[in-house]
């Protein structure tokens, strides 16, 4: 079935295809329409679900763990403010094992105050044990829902998992999205069977203390063991869901005309879709250049990196967030997969679109023409297109 | 002889609460009430460390660990999550927290969860203050204690405000059921839990549960301190049902005791002066006074 849908119905019709059974949603902007587009399928009799309208985002992911704890596939969505006061309980739901699948739409983080597009909220987030998803198209969103229940649940896994859209870029902007039949998608996904839950018939404590003598250590590690599994599963159930459903997207890292390229600019989220298009005027212009979409944040996807460095010699990395006192995560962290590569591509960081900054075909030419300047050595990030006082 | 209390044991032998501790018996009493078809959710306090260390543990039914202020959000998710699974009938999900965990900084998610009216039980130990980080002042410490927060010096810096009634801000939920109960008193707790499983909605529970540690009084003179609580009319034993009071143990006047009989017992009173004290007899009289007449307006139909 074909329907045209937001980035944000997109996420509504998601979680009804995955048969979410619990919900657990505060309204924010500018995610408001994905509880509202929920509420409505539910009212009309589409959505089977429990759907609980809590009164914060911080009980909203505690509900959902707690249901998860008991079997029940839950889904969750938020943006900026609401995902950082959910921050403990995110580290919450990792420690817990809980496969909880949420949206986040990309906001920027007050003060000031701004609703648009900036990638600080999620990025903020990255040491809580949450598997990483940006997706570019309101398809991908539909799809990498379905694609994240598969992962999460998977038992080597058993881990939560975010999904990204970029503030009205994506979760405003409607495209025709082709949801496939509900049969064919319950075959993909399965039901969610939990081997522990919280059961009366067999009662278990989840979460009890651990002394560091004793096993707080090991049940880290096993977290980050089930991330190592993650980059596995990620690409198999991509590719999976490729065959069946006719769409797929480069598992962790979705590359673009990068056969031939000499240069390439790593990025993530609905600028992608821009730099497809700066990417054919330059090709068209003899510069060959290509992209690395990250679609996969956590787990980093270093290995897939350090293939594609192989055959280029720069890569351009585009934050559209800020570590303050350091540098974008994206340009650190590729730097960082680099590094034990004896022969490494010049690797240039531009921070971009910070707040929701339009970023043009223009801006990407800019950054491109920049870049292909002679070596100036190890540069610092840029950022790009800052107003001066006098304007 | 017929047995007032369930042979039914859901607490078991070892656990790591202090000697003499009001919650450990609390938690007993509140099992035997309502059965072992029970899931429950322990926030971040004293009763996050008393069931025992992994993989140990004193409790025989399920329950999860959740963070300090989720507990009234972590029960909603339960029962949510029961009820999409066809496994809600007949299954009693109760949150347990302490004074803290509920007055002060799960408040939200509390009212939440009533507001909501999910088929919960929560329930509020209260020891009167913060004691699994060290005796801090909470909502819920009484006017004059001394804690390591409100740590009179050589100014009267005791607690100054009042205790935060945190069973009148659930009858203004609305909420079927909510009532007071005190671990000297177990056949009233045990009776108003299974109540409580009875009942379809949202229920809520305060337990007074004295803190030898905290408060400074030997181990032995747990059930003492809070019978004496109760007799001086500092912790009335009441429920509301449908917004209908019912004094469940009542005080003759000419029984009530002085409160000064409950302040001499224990260390964290020790240095309040004549005036306090009066300040706190005023109180409590003025508040027993005010339950009676709820009572009188507003109770059960004879
Ligand atoms: C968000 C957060 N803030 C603070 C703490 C530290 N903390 C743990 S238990 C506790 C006090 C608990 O008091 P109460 O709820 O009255 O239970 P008690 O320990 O007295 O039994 C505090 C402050 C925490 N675990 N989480
Ligand atoms: S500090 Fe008080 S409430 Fe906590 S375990 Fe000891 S006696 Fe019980
Ligand atoms: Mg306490």
């Amino acid at each position: 079935m074909k329907l045209v849908l937001s980035g944000n119905e997109a996420a509504a019709y998601g979680a009804m295809l995955a048969r979410a059974e619990v919900i657990s949603a505060y309204p924010i902007t500018p995610q408001t329409k994905i509880v509202e587009k929920i509420a409505d399928l539910i009212a009309d009799g589409r959505f089977k679900t429990e759907f609980i309208k809590v009164e914060s985002e911080h009980s909203a992911m505690a509900a959902c763990i707690s249901a998860s704890l008991v079997g029940a596939r839950t889904f969750t969505a938020t943006s900026s403010q609401g995902l950082l006061l959910m921050h403990e309980m995110l580290h919450w739901a990792s420690g817990s094992r809980t496969p909880v699948v949420m949206v986040n739409i990309n906001r920027a983080v007050a003060p000031p105050w701004s609703v648009w597009a900036d990638q600080t909220d999620s990025i903020a987030q990255r040491d809580t044990g949450w598997i990483q998803y940006y997706c570019e198209s309101c398809q991908e969103v539909v799809d990498t829902i379905m694609q994240a229940y598969r992962v999460c649940e998977d038992p080597r896994v058993l881990l939560p998992a975010m999904l990204s859209e970029d503030a009205f870029f994506l979760s405003h902007t409607s495209e025709i999205v082709d949801l496939p039949p509900q049969e064919e998608l319950d075959a993909f996904l399965g039901t969610y069977e939990p081997d522990v839950r919280l059961d009366i018939d067999n009662p278990r404590s989840f979460g009890s203390l651990s002394m560091p003598h004793q096993w707080y250590p090991e049940f880290r590690y096993k977290i980050q063991e089930g991330m190592e599994h993650a980059v596995e599963a990620i690409e198999r159930v991509d590719r999976e869901y490729g065959s069946l459903f006719g769409r797929s997207y480069g598992g962790l890292l979705d590359l673009y005309r990068c056969e031939d390229a000499d240069t390439v600019i790593v990025a993530a989220g609905s600028m992608c879709s821009t730099i497809r298009a700066a990417i054919e005027e330059l090709r068209s212009e003899g510069v060959k250049v290509g992209m690395a979409r990250i679609r996969v944040f956590r787990p980093f996807p270093t290995e897939a990196f350090r293939a594609l460095a192989k055959d280029v010699r720069s890569l351009v990395v585009l934050d559209r967030s800020f570590s303050m006192g350091s540098e974008g995560a994206f340009f650190s962290e590729v730097k960082a997969a680099l590094y034990p590569l004896s022969d490494r591509p010049d690797v240039r960081g531009f921070a971009v679109g910070i707040g929701g900054r339009d970023i043009t075909i223009e801006t990407i030419r800019s950054i491109i023409t920049d870049s292909l300047r002679p070596d100036t050595g190890i540069t610092a990030q840029k950022w790009v297109g800052l107003r001066r006082c006098e304007e | 002889m017929k047995k007032t209390i369930p042979d039914i044991e859901l607490m078991e032998r070892g656990h790591q609460a202090c000697l003499g501790c009001g919650a450990a018996h609390a938690m007993r009493y509140l099992l035997k009430g309502l059965g072992p078809k029970t899931i429950a959710a322990i926030p971040a306090c004293c009763w996050a460390v008393i069931p025992g260390v992994y993989p140990y543990s004193c409790m025989d039914v399920p329950l999860q660990y959740v963070a300090f202020e989720t507990t009234g959000a972590s029960i909603s998710g339960i029962e949510a999550a029961l009820r999409a699974k066809g496994k809600k009938e007949g299954t009693t999900v109760v949150g347990w927290a302490g004074d803290g965990g509920t007055l002060d900084i799960g408040i939200q998610a509390l009212s939440g969860a009533v507001e909501r009216g999910h088929d919960v039980k929560y329930v509020c130990y209260d020891n009167e203050a913060y004691m699994n980080t060290g005796i801090q002042r909470s909502s819920a410490t009484p006017f004059g204690a001394w804690t390591t927060t409100t740590p009179v010096g050589t100014t009267k810096a005791w607690k100054l405000s009042p205790k935060k009634n945190i069973v009148e801000i659930m009858v203004a939920h609305d909420i079927p059921y909510a009532c007071t109960a005190s671990v000297a008193y177990p056949e009233d707790l045990i009776k108003k839990a299974q109540k409580m499983k009875d009942i379809t909605g949202p229920c809520f529970m305060h337990i007074y549960a004295p803190c030898p540690t905290g408060w400074k009084y030997p181990p032995e003179k747990t059930i003492e301190l809070a019978r004496l609580a109760t007799d001086t009319c500092i912790f009335p034993l009441y429920e509301v049902t449908n917004g209908k009071y019912r004094i469940t143990k009542r005080i003759k006047d000419e029984k009530k005791k002085d409160v000064l009989d409950y302040l001499r017992m224990q260390g964290r009173f020790k240095s309040l002066d004549e005036g306090a004290i009066q300040s706190i007899r005023d109180h409590v009289d003025f508040e027993w006074a005010r339950l009676l007449r709820k009572e009188e307006c507003f109770g059960e139909e004879q």
